[in-house]
């Protein structure tokens, strides 16, 4: 639209571009500065201890020098997939089900309950897993606080995420296609799972990865559950330790190089993060016809 | 949108602009004094009460106090952000350019479930249980089960305390859970009836008191209550400090001065630490 120059809207004009403007150099730049900021501080940890003993190290002593982060990334990456594996099928059947089976009423109500699960704070979910669930695991094997404590609160805190981006997917694909599968002859299943599920499914993709992401950056519930002793598990009912967690549980105590090496640590998280993003953004493209699912 | 609302919407704006703008002033202007104290989280509950207290006697002082460990409180004192550091041990050589003010000493004791029938464990007990020479319940008492160790994370003087008298290296103890804080500790060991742990002796009265099913175990055989603890006899003991850069000054030098006076002796009771030895 044109503004003629010195008008009222066209200061207006200037005024909201300028503002707009800022706002996103703003927020582009503290990101580009946390990352800086983690990156320098992990040098020296980086350039004493080595990415190399990071990895090799034993075990996670760094008072005895022992530096090692292999079993928390091991951890990280159980618990996530874990929690995935529980929650995405049960998303997806979740989001099919509001999209084509379920009545408009209950279908209303049914969103407003997963949009109320996404909006419950973490450590929320956390306190009830230390009490009920851990409880729970403990008298089928002690000591209950262990990697599938972990995975089950982050499945129930993912799903609400997975469900609503899987939803979005489905709703996103033509509805004439469906009603065309239909008349057809096709049955409502074979209509859902051979004509609207293939459409949908590079979006459901994304959100299954959004998921992912979240549940690997999960500090304060995981901390809460997950037992936090720093081993390779053995078994679902081991304990085991995340690198956020770790983080968390040490940081405020961490001085010189074990402050670095936590540092260091949550430069892994950031890369690993970003690798999750660029994934979701490469399945959301991938499939040109029904662009869906946008992070 | 139509003019009368545009111009409605910016005088909004200033006006709020102007109110900002007064009320940072205001503050500015006003002569309150500041305290900044930061460190400890076992420490902070106390001096919050202490502070208060001093508040009420001089209402143009106004003290705040943040957590984050005894590391931030010795950095925050070493680099000036802080009048004081609060710090829940004893002062290293290697802390020399600061001085520390006692203002109490807490206790730290072993806690199990209610449910567990163990009533007492010695030294040589808690080293075995903590290295995993004695990994069953059925081992010392008739209960049976796998003790499930409850350990704290590298760097919290809780665990400092404990290495010092079990004589442990961190990467000796086999843990089963590590936790954060003493409230963490407390959650754990109330839902679990396999679990023992180490906690101060002030906050797991304070959790028995309210109900939680936890036993504070007798150590040694010094069962921990108020008289074993005013005695002294509990073989787990820390300091709890204030520390400041060199001998503090004005303010600080008085709220220190409060802070050791008699005159918080209920408040410390309170808390179920001692006040320190003369």
């Amino acid at each position: 639209m044109y503004y003629p120059p010195r008008s009222k809207d066209w200061l207006a004009h200037k005024l909201l571009l300028f503002s707009s403007r800022s706002a996103a150099a703003v927020s582009a730049s503290v990101l580009v500065l946390a990352i800086a900021v983690v990156t320098l501080e992990s040098l020296p940890a980086i350039r004493d201890i080595g990415l190399w003993r990071m990895l090799s190290d034993e075990s996670w002593h760094p008072s005895s020098d022992s530096f090692g982060l292999a079993p928390m990334l091991l951890g990280t990456v159980l618990v996530t997939v874990l929690a995935i594996v529980i929650a995405a099928p049960l998303a997806v059947v979740s989001a099919v089900f509001r999209q084509f089976y379920a009545p408009r009423a209950l279908g209303g109500i049914y969103r407003r309950l997963i949009e109320l699960l996404a909006g419950i704070p973490s450590v929320v979910f956390g306190l009830w897993g230390l009490t009920v669930l851990v409880p729970l695991i403990s008298r089928i094997e002690p000591p209950g606080a262990s990697l599938l404590a972990a995975s089950l609160v982050l499945a129930l805190m993912i799903l609400p995420t997975i469900e609503l981006i899987s939803a979005t997917a489905l709703a996103d694909v033509p509805h004439h296609h469906y009603l065309a599968a239909r008349a057809l002859g096709l049955s409502r299943e074979q209509a859902v799972w051979k004509v609207v599920m293939p459409s949908a499914v590079s979006g459901i993709c994304a959100g299954t990865i959004l998921g992912v992401a979240r549940a690997a950056g999960e500090t304060m519930a995981v901390m809460m559950v997950a037992g936090n002793v720093v081993q390779f598990p053995d078994s679902v009912f081991a304990p085991v330790r995340t690198l956020s967690a770790n983080i968390a549980l040490e940081v405020a105590y961490a001085v010189d190089l074990h402050r670095a090496s936590l540092f260091a640590s949550g430069l892994i998280m950031i890369i690993m993060t970003l690798f999750a993003f660029c994934c979701a953004e490469a399945i959301a493209h991938s499939r040109k016809s029904y662009r869906v699912g946008r992070a | 949108m139509n003019a009368g609302s545009r111009s409605f919407g910016r005088f909004s704006v200033m006006g709020f602009l102007a109110v900002f703008v007064l009320s940072v002033l205001s503050t500015g202007v006003s002569a309150t004094e500041r305290l900044m104290v930061t460190g400890s989280s076992s420490v902070a509950p106390i001096a919050l009460e202490i502070a208060k207290r001093f508040e009420a006697t001089r209402p143009d002082v106004q003290i705040e106090i943040q957590t984050g460990g005894s590391a931030r409180g010795i950095h925050d004192a070493r680099k000036g952000l802080a009048d004081i550091g609060m710090v829940s041990r004893r002062l290293e050589p290697s802390e020399g350019d600061l001085t520390g003010h006692t203002i109490a000493l807490d206790a730290v004791t072993m806690i199990t479930h209610a449910k567990n029938p163990i009533l007492g464990l010695d030294r040589s007990q808690i080293i075995d249980i903590y290295t995993d020479k004695i990994d069953d319940w059925s081992q010392i008492e008739d209960f049976k089960g796998p003790i499930v160790v409850v350990n704290k994370a590298d760097g919290r003087s809780t665990l400092e305390v404990f290495l010092k008298y079990t004589q442990l290296k961190s990467n000796g103890i086999k843990s089963d859970i590590i936790i954060g804080d003493n409230e963490q500790a407390i959650k754990t060991v109330s839902t679990n009836p396999l679990a023992i742990a180490y906690v101060s002796v002030g906050a797991s009265t304070y959790h028995i008191e309210n109900g939680l099913p936890l036993r504070m175990v007798a150590v040694d055989g010094v069962v921990p209550n108020a008289k074993s603890l005013a005695e002294g006899n509990l073989p787990m003991i820390r300091e709890l400090n204030f520390v400041t850069a060199g001998m503090p000054e004005g303010l600080t030098a008085e709220f220190i001065a409060f802070a050791t006076s008699p005159s918080v002796a209920d408040i410390l009771d309170a808390f179920y630490v001692l006040p320190p030895a003369e």
